[in-house]
């Protein structure tokens, strides 16, 4: 396999447009959890239940009639090697748990990677939709418009008073988790992100940085979401997550731009320094590799560098992952060896670009 | 308020806890929350569900199934009739069993959904059309009261009796459409 081809898997194809203010907002997302109304939920069902619902969902898919979304490719678990569910999970294309279930699990996947429906993970359905950028209601529509066309076909399980029931308490109501991932250096490097993830858990929102072993979260990488799923409309729960989200790439922008202006040649330096990393180490840990992407994306998000696609923090975010290093690899590696193939993956990714 | 474990980050996770019948209230970051083994595996590295049989277990101790005990003597044994979940067992690992168990431990929800949802027990979303257009029209009927009110308030009569008008048609269809359940 070609290292272009293989890129061109390792990125989604949604996550090559370009979205609104897709120089902080990486991509925004869209999940439900709906269930079956009489069969018992995945973390009880006995296998004759479960498969019940992935019955449904087999047939649906042999006579291609899901509304609107005719692409969709099938893809049970148990026929699966474990690799190939560690790539889909770091694409989060499945979650962790959805691959641990496998008998009756499984995931309906668009051929652009951004619809997927996840079966017999924690619910019986989790329909997930992303978009490039920020555009949550967008994403929001066509997530509704899936579950329309579901909602005919099953009986769901719902209650007027508690709306969408679901096996954890903490999705219950909408059923709905909303997300939006940004990539906010500035605000991270001047520390004030710590100052406001307190102010954004009060409006019901959760902040969420991949930590590591500082304080420092990788690839200055955060997820915001609703926490809230009962008693607001979806709507509400996005204008909410819309507002501060707004906020955020506000100050961003502000941080970024009075660091443009008051440490110039620091700033540049240090850029240039994890640009030179990345196009010349021959040894690289993920964190290390984390953060001189993220420096790159801001150099490329600040005019510093031109030379480089625009989302290369995503797309090598993604491909910097054991599962996908293994993959392209087709064994087992060690940590070690892990970090060698990631240095000359990413430094072939850079070559492709000059 | 800064995290207890790492004194570093902020804390992001508020919880208490239950140990020997002492409650204590914890506050920590993400980080610490799983390294401390206050959470478990997670899809996406996060999430409330394992904090949640702390918050049923702090519900239980604050004499809230003292309340319950006198009235109902099989408290205890609650048990979901369609799955078999015990309540004991929904409250030690967060989830519920099926969807007739929100029925069952119906009595007991509303705090756990209160400390969990920012104090909201009752959805205000989205109603699937199919089984829900009953609902849907309560809904509608609700609003149109409310804009009745107003329109009156602000002496629009004219306005006010158009919406009057579809007042008293919903109104219809709603008895038209109960009648045929029963019948
Ligand atoms: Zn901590
Ligand atoms: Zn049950």
């Amino acid at each position: 396999m070609s290292l272009q081809q293989f890129m061109n898997e390792a990125i989604s194809p949604w996550m090559k447009e370009e979205g609104p203010d897709s120089d902080i907002v990486m991509s925004s997302r869209i999940r439900l959890a709906r269930n079956f109304e009489q069969v018992p939920f995945p973390i009880i069902a006995d296998s004759a239940d479960l498969e019940k619902v992935l019955l449904f969902f087999q047939k649906e898919y042999e006579h291609q009639s899901f509304s609107n979304y005719n692409d969709l490719a099938l893809v049970k678990m148990r026929d699966l090697k474990p690799i190939e569910k560690k790539v889909l999970v770091e694409k989060h294309l499945i979650s962790p748990h959805l691959a641990e279930n496998d008998e009756e699990a499984a995931a309906l996947i668009s051929s652009n990677e951004q619809v997927s429906v996840m079966v017999n993970e924690e619910d019986h359905i989790r329909i997930q939709l992303y978009f490039p950028g920020f555009q949550l209601e967008k994403a929001l529509e066509q997530a509704f418009t899936f579950d329309d066309w579901l909602e005919e076909r099953i009986n769901y399980a719902f209650d007027e008073k508690r709306g969408y029931l679901t096996s954890c308490p903490t999705n219950v109501g909408t059923g709905m988790r909303a997300s939006v991932m940004m990539h906010l250096p500035a605000l991270a490097l001047t520390q004030k992100i710590n100052r406001m993830i307190p102010a954004i858990s009060q409006l019901g929102l959760v902040v969420r940085g991949i930590y590591g072993e500082g304080s420092e979260a990788i690839g200055n990488i955060f997820q915001i979401s609703n926490q809230i799923t009962l008693g607001k409309s979806e709507q509400d729960i996005v204008q909410d997550l819309r507002s501060v989200v707004n906020q955020l790439i506000d100050q961003e922008r502000k941080a970024r731009q009075l660091l443009v202006e008051q440490s110039e040649l620091q700033l540049e330096d240090r850029i240039f320094r994890s640009y030179g990393i990345l196009q010349h180490s021959r040894i690289i840990e993920s964190k290390e590799a984390a953060k001189c992407l993220s420096d790159v994306q801001l150099g490329i998000d600040v005019g510093y560098i031109n030379d480089i696609s625009k989302s290369i923090l995503n797309e090598l975010m993604i491909l910097s992952q054991p599962g996908f290093l293994q993959h392209y690899a087709k064994r087992m590696l060690s940590a070690k060896e892990r970090d060698v193939l990631r240095a000359s993956l990413i430094r072939e990714r850079f070559k492709l670009e000059i | 308020m800064e995290c207890q474990e790492c004194h570093e980050r902020p804390a992001t996770l508020h919880f208490s806890k239950i140990v020997n019948g002492n409650k204590t209230e914890i506050h920590v970051c993400e980080y610490c929350a799983k390294e401390k083994g206050y959470m478990g595996y997670e899809d996406e590295a996060y999430s409330l569900h394992n904090l949640l049989s702390g918050l049923f277990n702090f519900d239980a101790g604050s004499g809230f199934s003292e309340q319950h005990t006198s009235s109902v003597p099989s408290e205890k044994g609650l048990t979901c009739p369609k799955c078999g979940m015990t309540y004991q067992e929904f409250a030690r690992i967060g989830k519920f069993g099926c969807a007739h168990c929100y029925q069952t431990f119906s009595d007991r929800l509303n705090p756990v959904f209160r400390r969990v949802h920012s104090g909201n027990t009752t959805h205000h979303g989205k109603i699937p059309s199919r089984i829900g257009s009953g609902i849907q029209q309560k809904r509608k009927l609700s609003e149109y009261r409310e804009q009745l009110k107003q329109l009156i308030a602000n002496e629009e009569f004219e306005s006010a009796a158009e919406v009057r008008d579809k007042i008293k048609q919903l109104e219809k269809d709603l008895n038209r459409d109960g009648e045929g359940e029963e019948e």
